[in-house]
């Protein structure tokens, strides 16, 4: 392992500076109005929690050194220069609290899409040594062992084998010519066992030929969260070697928000050529099967359901309009948040936020937003898509004294299966 | 003393041009430190355009969220007032437009004077109204700089000598239009050193954000 010093982190930095960053920083007018899109800022109302203020590391060295003016007012000794202690400073500003959900984004009146920015601003903290220490562990697990939880393959069998039993359905792995290579997160394996077993039972009614890799199995991005294209880039190619030593067609990322945008928007640019393959999130292919009529289902819920939307996937992957359709299939009283779709409300786990033990009080913080929202609606019930913000809306719930269970769409759907062998 | 007239003859000319080259080169290298940057290439698939999605951000952006509208109401209403004021009278003011057709030759319909006399007093209001909310709100307090403070008067000088040499409340007149051109003078030579940039950055900067979420098929 090399060195990680400042330098390193400037130099990260350096090489993220974009024409975009520059036309970003240079429009911003401190408004402030990018603070009213952040559940950290809303629920805290610390100025400090401004998502534009979390760049000025960033916003530093693009200015003393990306610009002529810039670099006039840093000789003349009129611009702070950045130093280790501002970068440790911001690190709980660029971790602790935010989540990337990009909400100021859509919001910044003059355009400054200030989640990219964060994305890029994590890669010189983690080259400068001041990523938090859950996600150093998380990354370190992921690339050591294959999983940031730790867990590897023969725990995935155990629960192959049991899934077995209970459907008497085949999970196929390292199936050679399969159409479809499944990815799962570690979470769905220890938390959401129900997810595969789901899967199972819609790919059996559909008709596709999939399969698991051992090799590959999981779907989740350490490197994306904390910030490290070295890392990302290294979780993805096993992926990519596995999918295409398997010849499959399609991947399918599961019920989780980072890693759809790791395999699916990151993964072909950190590996630098596009994918022999298309990736998909299990939402996009069930609600492709629900339109052709392959996805055959009965009955509905009949109590008041909500749906939160994962950040990842609504606003920043455009798959909105699919989870809709989806639960008008399986559901009679569905009602949305009142902000929903590209406007939803971060749950306050994602961007690695939930892997940052450090941040346990800030991330229950930032929930009292999603919270607010669920109150305005009072569901009986509450379905996601994403490991994470399922986990988060259940901590979350159950802090605040709030008994309302959450689901997960997938499953849902199996439940409604025609051919669902039980209930 | 110097003489009024002298000093209008001044700000008419050297002034002027010299306001005129700073504000020129120095928003062409602004831009230029801006796209020789360039983007990296982009591999994942696209789900939707680029082109279209970031020309349409950067006229839709100009409108807020019903959420953010109803959270931060004054920045995003008293915000609007003060710009559509400052255009109003900067573009639809019969003696700009003929300036314009002076040098340039084009040309275009203003309003009656007294239309634009009111836009700018308000305009004036609402500057003051920002500024008393800037140091006032803790999120704008907090981010402020002098460059915020400087930018804020550079803005309002134009307005009020505007306002100050239409009703002649400066005299002698030469003396108030030399203020008022000196003032615009002083905001062009500060434009591209300052977050004034915004006037024109701010279009760029929409368009990347379009584009960005354009391509992976979200709206803007």
């Amino acid at each position: 392992m090399s060195e990680l010093s400042l330098e390193r982190g400037l130099q990260a930095f350096r090489q993220e500076m974009d024409a975009a960053v520059a036309a970003f920083f240079s429009s911003c007018v401190h408004c402030g109005l990018c603070a009213e899109a952040c559940p950290f800022f809303v629920e805290t109302q610390d100025p400090k929690y401004t998502p534009i203020h979390k760049l000025e590391p960033l916003r530093l060295v693009w200015e003393q050194e990306f610009t002529l003016w810039g670099r006039i007012k840093r000789t003349l000794g009129l611009s702070r220069p950045v130093t280790d202690a501002m970068l440790a400073e911001w690190e709980e500003l660029l971790y602790d609290s935010c989540s990337m959900c990009g909400r100021c984004s859509l919001v910044c009146p003059v355009g400054n899409d200030i989640q990219y920015m964060v994305r890029k601003a994590r890669e010189g903290m983690v080259a400068a040594g001041h990523a938090p220490e859950g996600l150093i562990g998380a990354a370190a697990r992921a690339i050591r062992i294959g999983s940031p939880m730790g867990l590897k393959f023969k725990t995935l069998q155990v629960q192959i084998e049991h899934v077995q039993a209970d459907t008497g359905l085949e999970i196929p792995v390292d199936r050679q010519g399969a159409d479809f290579l499944v990815l799962l997160s570690s979470m769905e394996i220890i938390n959401f066992p129900e997810y595969l077993e789901a899967i199972a039972r819609i790919f059996e009614q559909v008709g596709i030929t999939w399969t698991l890799s051992s090799e590959a199995f999981e779907a989740t991005n350490a490197g994306i969260q904390i910030g490290s294209k070295d890392i990302a880039r290294e979780l993805v190619e096993r992926v990519v070697r596995a999918a295409e030593k398997l010849g499959v067609n399609n991947v399918i990322s599961p019920e989780c928000g980072h890693a759809y945008t790791a395999i699916r928007w990151e993964g072909p640019n950190l590996i630098e050529r596009p994918y022999p393959f298309r990736v998909f999130h299990i939402i996009e292919l069930l609600d492709e099967w629900r339109a052709s009529g392959k996805l055959k289902t009965e009955g509905k819920e009949s109590d008041r359901l909500t749906m939160h939307d994962p950040c990842n996937l609504a606003r920043k992957s455009g798959v909105i309009e699919q989870q809709r359709n989806l639960m008008n299939l399986v559901a009679e009283n569905f009602v949305d948040l009142k902000e929903h779709g590209r406007w939803q409300w971060c749950c306050g786990a994602g961007g690695g936020v939930s892997s940052n033990e450090r941040a346990t009080e800030l991330r229950m913080r930032a929930f009292k937003r999603k919270k607010a929202q669920i109150e305005e609606v009072a569901p009986e019930r509450i379905v996601t898509m994403c490991a994470t913000c399922r986990t988060q809306l259940e901590e979350g719930l159950e802090e605040n004294n709030m008994s309302i269970p959450v689901v997960g769409l997938t499953e849902m759907i199996a439940e409604h299966l025609v051919d669902a062998k039980s209930d | 003393m110097i003489n009024p007239m002298d000093f209008l003859a001044w700000v008419r000319g050297p002034a002027f041009d010299i306001a005129l080259a700073v504000f020129v080169v120095g928003m062409l290298v602004r831009l230029l430190e801006i796209f020789l940057l360039g983007r990296r290439p982009n591999y994942a698939q696209a789900r939707g355009g680029e082109w279209g999605p970031g020309l349409r951000t950067m006229v839709s952006r100009s409108l807020a969220d019903p959420g953010t509208f109803k959270r931060a109401p004054f920045n995003v209403i008293v915000g609007w007032i003060w710009h559509v004021g400052f255009l109003i009278a900067l573009l639809l003011f019969v003696p700009h437009i003929e300036l314009v057709k002076k040098t340039l030759g084009i040309g275009w319909p203003g309003l009656p004077n007294p239309v634009v006399d009111a836009a700018s007093a308000i305009a004036i209001v609402a500057l003051v109204a920002m500024l008393i909310h800037r140091v006032q709100h803790p999120v704008m307090r907090f981010l402020s700089t002098f460059e915020d403070y400087l930018t804020w008067t550079l803005t309002l000088l134009p307005l009020l000598t505007g306002y100050l040499a239409y009703h002649r409340l400066i005299n002698p007149y030469p003396l108030a239009l030399g203020l008022h051109i000196l003032s615009i003078e002083l905001l062009l030579i500060a434009f591209p050193f300052t977050k004034l940039t915004h006037a024109v950055t701010a279009f760029i900067a929409r368009w990347y954000n379009g584009a960005i979420f354009g391509r992976k098929g979200v709206r803007a």
